[in-house]
């Protein structure tokens, strides 16, 4: 028999040593809920939600970081883990306000929400404590609800972790703690630089995009996974539409290069799809003023003037600057009509800024 | 880049020259925050004091524009103090003997003057540089934009293979490239000297291939010219018909007046584009295209990674994707092109043509993407390039550099060096991202960035409106009084129009790349 083996809800599983109970479980595939737990960074410890019965341990243990050993006997979904559940998910319904998920823009993506179903947890057993601190509407892009917020820190673990900025931490004590900015300032006064992933990594409505209550839900929306089209990392992303439009943009999970992370740009940069000003048609200039025209005119205007160009003055007449924006596909067709169709080499694009 | 972003949370040691990559970059610059916070080395390259400073164990801030001479000098003590891998020098590289005659002209003593840094600064990060290996070197725009750019970035490689850090993960020669498809457009030949997958254009043989592929006979045998030559054209009148796809290039290339007189002289202007802009003004025809999320396609990334694009919304009114736009007007000039979708065109074409791209095909790259080389439907894609030291011309060779000034330097009349980059909230023209009112509430307009030095110096204050010259223009915005920013410089973007940097940048191009030098030209400053 080899090693490394534990036992979890009666099934052997191996581990490699340094994992945690949650990480080996994960792996065999055995589902234990979390909270707090946020891919990649150190396991905080701080909501419970992962609480497993180990035998032998005087109390129910977190899953998430305490290391797996040889011959552990764990249960992921025992009575008294399931009690200790109901109660963390009562409490945490009781902290702040979590009796308008009808009106909550998290609805249907929201950790607080799902917990509260798999357990049955209807909130109203403990008096909600008092909402000390009003929504901060002042920040561009982000909404800081903390009538939401159940201090779990993932946001702070995103930030500090992930992301390194070292924005927001916890402030202040015990029924007053406050996730805050330095000084308890504005985001927009900190050290925010408004990448959003702390509105990633939160588990409830607490932080939003800043329209979020004015737009669907994500929960109503389709996912189409894309590529950024900023810079040159090329961060995987997932749109959410509905009825054509881009909704929201978030960072697709375990995905290369970006694994689950984007930047202020890339998440927050796509009004610009569904603005009033783009180009809808065609446009030919008469004497200085631009004309709308069919894509026949001006088609056939452009082809009309390159080719007599090219008859009188040679191909080398012409030239082009393809787009370092654009898809490979038009690119590609774009230096094709200029060799194969015009017969020329005159054609570039800013390669090198 | 040889290596692949995945590798950045487990490098070692980094060597970052040139690159603001917190907000050019920010999310690579995260997984290398990620490594530094693991005990990882950061050794910065930068004349401004940039966000990663605070992350660097050393950061050097040479003069703008002194990079050759401080790489040179660090090679200088690399080799006098016996710190390089004479292993990979030996096996894996030619051309040692004439490197080292360059750079021994390069003495710590000698490059401190020309890079306004203490000589033994260059020392010790010769020596932290060599005390770790592998160490991965990155760079971005700070390399390339000057009139030099060519000799910088042989220096930089220089350099990695002098350490023996290339051919390995978690080291290499790492371009960040600046915009999302750069690497792609290269790819696909929209240059004037290769067809798609660096075929060149002077081979018979790839000019047969092409020929037969594309169904045509007599494609052009000599290389074309270079943006900066068809702008010159277009004023000579050499260049008649102009067809610019989706770049702004009256507000992207260096001095506008110059820029827009070329943009002017033009005889017949085709503008392809997703907005009117600036550059739209001087077409005779706009055609509207279908924008990023509105047809699907592939960007290909700085690590070489071909990645899918998917449509989301239907574009407006009638544009259209713009591979079909081509098509059309292929079509009308007798060239019926088959590929009528941009699937076809990877899966039919351009990977049928690239031989680096030959298994890359989209039924693979459903979800995380494939990076090239990958040559065969089988083969896994290639994360990081020259394993085990092998180049693909068989060994690397050394390209001695001599360090040149940039084109202008500053003077008495223009006593400022005006540097230019981009900031975290806006990207190049504002085209896309000025759309996004969060952003231009975080960023509304630009500044010129300068000293705390300057500003007590010459009694401005932060906020204050104050006008920049160059021999070229003149424009007036705000002072944003910075420790970012070293004595004697000006910082500033090319994001917003009317105070863009680039009425003052200066035309002038490095001789091999024709990239102009954004980073460096002289300008005053002078209070309103
Ligand atoms: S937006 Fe980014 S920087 Fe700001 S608090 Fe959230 S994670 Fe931190
Ligand atoms: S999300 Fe940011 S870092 Fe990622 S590709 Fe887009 S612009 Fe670049
Ligand atoms: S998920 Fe383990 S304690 Fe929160």
């Amino acid at each position: 028999m080899s090693e490394n083996l534990m036992v979890i809800n009666g099934r052997e599983v191996p581990f490699s040593p340094g994992q945690t109970i949650l990480e080996a479980a994960v792996a065999a595939g055995i589902d234990i809920p979390t909270l707090c737990h946020l891919k990649e960074t150190t396991p905080t410890g701080a909501c419970r939600v992962c609480v497993v019965e180990v035998e032998g341990a005087r109390s129910l243990m977190t899953a998430c970081t305490v290391p797996a050993t040889k011959g552990m006997v764990v249960r992921t979904e025992s009575p008294m883990v399931i009690q200790s559940r109901k109660t963390i998910v009562e409490l945490m319904l009781s902290s702040g306000r979590h009796d308008d998920c009808l009106v909550c823009p998290a609805t249907g993506d929201c950790r607080l929400q799902e917990l509260a179903y798999r357990y049955q947890v209807k909130g109203g057993k403990y008096p909600d404590t008092e909402t000390l601190y009003p929504m901060e509407a002042v920040n561009p892009l982000i909404l800081r609800n903390f009538a939401k917020c159940i201090l779990c820190g993932r946001c702070v673990q995103a930030c500090r972790e992930v992301q390194v900025n070292d924005a927001i931490d916890f402030g202040y004590r015990g029924a007053k703690t406050k996730i805050i900015a330095k000084g308890d300032m504005a985001l927009k006064d900190s050290d925010c630089v408004f990448c959003g992933q702390c509105i990633q990594a939160c588990p409830t409505g607490a932080l939003v995009p800043k329209d979020a209550y004015q737009k669907p839900r994500l929960c109503e929306t389709e996912q189409i996974r894309t590529t950024c089209p900023y810079c040159g990392v090329g961060c995987q992303q997932t749109l959410h539409v509905k009825n054509g439009k881009i909704v929201q943009v978030t960072a697709t999970e375990n995905a290369e290069p970006n694994q689950g992370r984007l930047c202020v740009k890339g998440r927050f940069g796509y009004d610009f799809i569904s603005s009033n000003e783009r180009l809808k048609t065609p446009l030919i200039k008469k004497d200085g003023v631009f004309h709308e025209a069919t894509w026949d005119e001006a088609l056939d205007l452009v082809v009309s003037k390159f080719s007599k160009i090219i008859k009188d003055h040679g191909p080398d007449a012409v030239a082009g600057v393809s787009c370092a924006r654009s898809i490979n596909e038009d690119s590609y067709n774009m230096q094709k009509l200029f060799r194969a169709v015009f017969k020329t080499n005159n054609i570039d694009h800013c390669a090198r800024t | 880049m040889t290596n692949s972003f995945k590798e950045f949370k487990n490098a070692k040691m980094f060597f970052v020259i040139g690159s603001n990559m917190t907000e050019a970059h920010p999310v690579a610059a995260t997984f290398l925050k990620n490594a530094v916070r693991k005990g990882a080395k950061l050794i910065l390259v930068d004349p401004r004091k940039q966000k990663l400073a605070q992350f660097a164990d050393i950061h050097v801030p040479i003069k703008v524009g002194s990079d050759i001479a401080f790489l040179n000098s660090l090679m200088y003590v690399l080799i006098t103090e016996d710190l390089y891998d004479k292993h990979f020098v030996a096996n894996h590289t030619e051309g040692f003997d004439e490197l080292k005659k360059t750079v021994m002209s390069y003495p710590p003593e000698k490059a401190a003057e020309i890079c306004g840094v203490s000589s033994d600064m260059i020392v010790k990060t010769a020596r932290m540089a060599a005390s770790v290996k592998p160490m991965m070197l990155c760079y971005t725009l700070g390399i390339t934009e000057h009139t030099c750019g060519r000799n910088n970035v042989v220096s930089v490689a220089n350099l990695q293979m002098l350490l023996g850090n290339l051919g390995m993960e978690m080291g290499g020669v790492n371009p960040l490239r600046g915009q999302n498809n750069v690497q792609g457009a290269c790819d696909m030949g929209a240059l004037p000297n290769v067809f798609p997958g660096y075929q060149t254009v002077i081979s018979p043989e790839a000019r047969q291939k092409f020929e037969n592929a594309w169904n045509v006979t007599g494609l052009p045998d000599k290389n074309g010219m270079m943006i900066p030559q068809m702008m010159d054209g277009l004023v000579s009148g050499k260049i008649k018909g102009f067809w610019i796809f989706g770049e702004n290039l009256a507000n992207t290339e260096p001095d506008i007046h110059k820029v827009e007189h070329e943009l002017e002289s033009a005889e017949f202007l085709v503008v392809q584009d997703i907005f009117e802009n600036e550059t739209t003004r001087f077409a005779d025809v706009i055609l509207p295209a279908a924008a990023w999320s509105e047809n699907d396609g592939t960007f290909a990334n700085s690590e070489r990674r071909v990645s899918r694009v998917r449509k989301a919304c239907e574009p407006p009114g009638v544009s259209k994707p713009n591979w079909w736009i081509f098509r059309e007007v292929a079509k009308r000039m007798g060239h019926a092109w088959a590929s009528n979708s941009a699937q076809e065109l990877w899966d039919n074409e351009i990977s049928v043509l690239a031989p680096n791209l030959a298994g890359i095909k989209y039924y693979r790259i459903e979800n995380d993407g494939l990076q090239w080389p990958c040559p065969t439907e089988e083969h896994p894609g290639t994360p990081f390039l020259h394993r085990d030291g092998n180049f693909t011309r068989g060994k690397g060779l050394f390209t001695p550099a001599e360090w040149t000034p940039p084109a202008e330097v500053s003077c008495s009349d223009y006593p400022f060096v005006l540097s230019t980059g981009r900031r975290l909230y806006h990207y190049h023209t504002r085209t896309q991202t000025g759309r996004t009112q969060g952003l231009n509430d975080l960023l509304g307009e630009e500044t010129a960035d300068i000293s705390l030095f300057d500003a007590k110096k010459m009694g401005i204050k932060n906020g204050e409106t104050i006008r920049v010259s160059s021999r070229r223009g003149s424009i007036t915005l705000k002072a944003r009084v910075t420790a970012e920013v070293p004595e004697s410089m000006v910082w500033m973007a090319f994001h917003f129009r009317e105070a863009c940097a680039n009425w003052l940048t200066n035309a002038a191009f490095d001789p091999y790349t024709q990239t102009a030098e954004y980073k460096a030209c002289a300008v005053k400053i002078e209070k309103m």
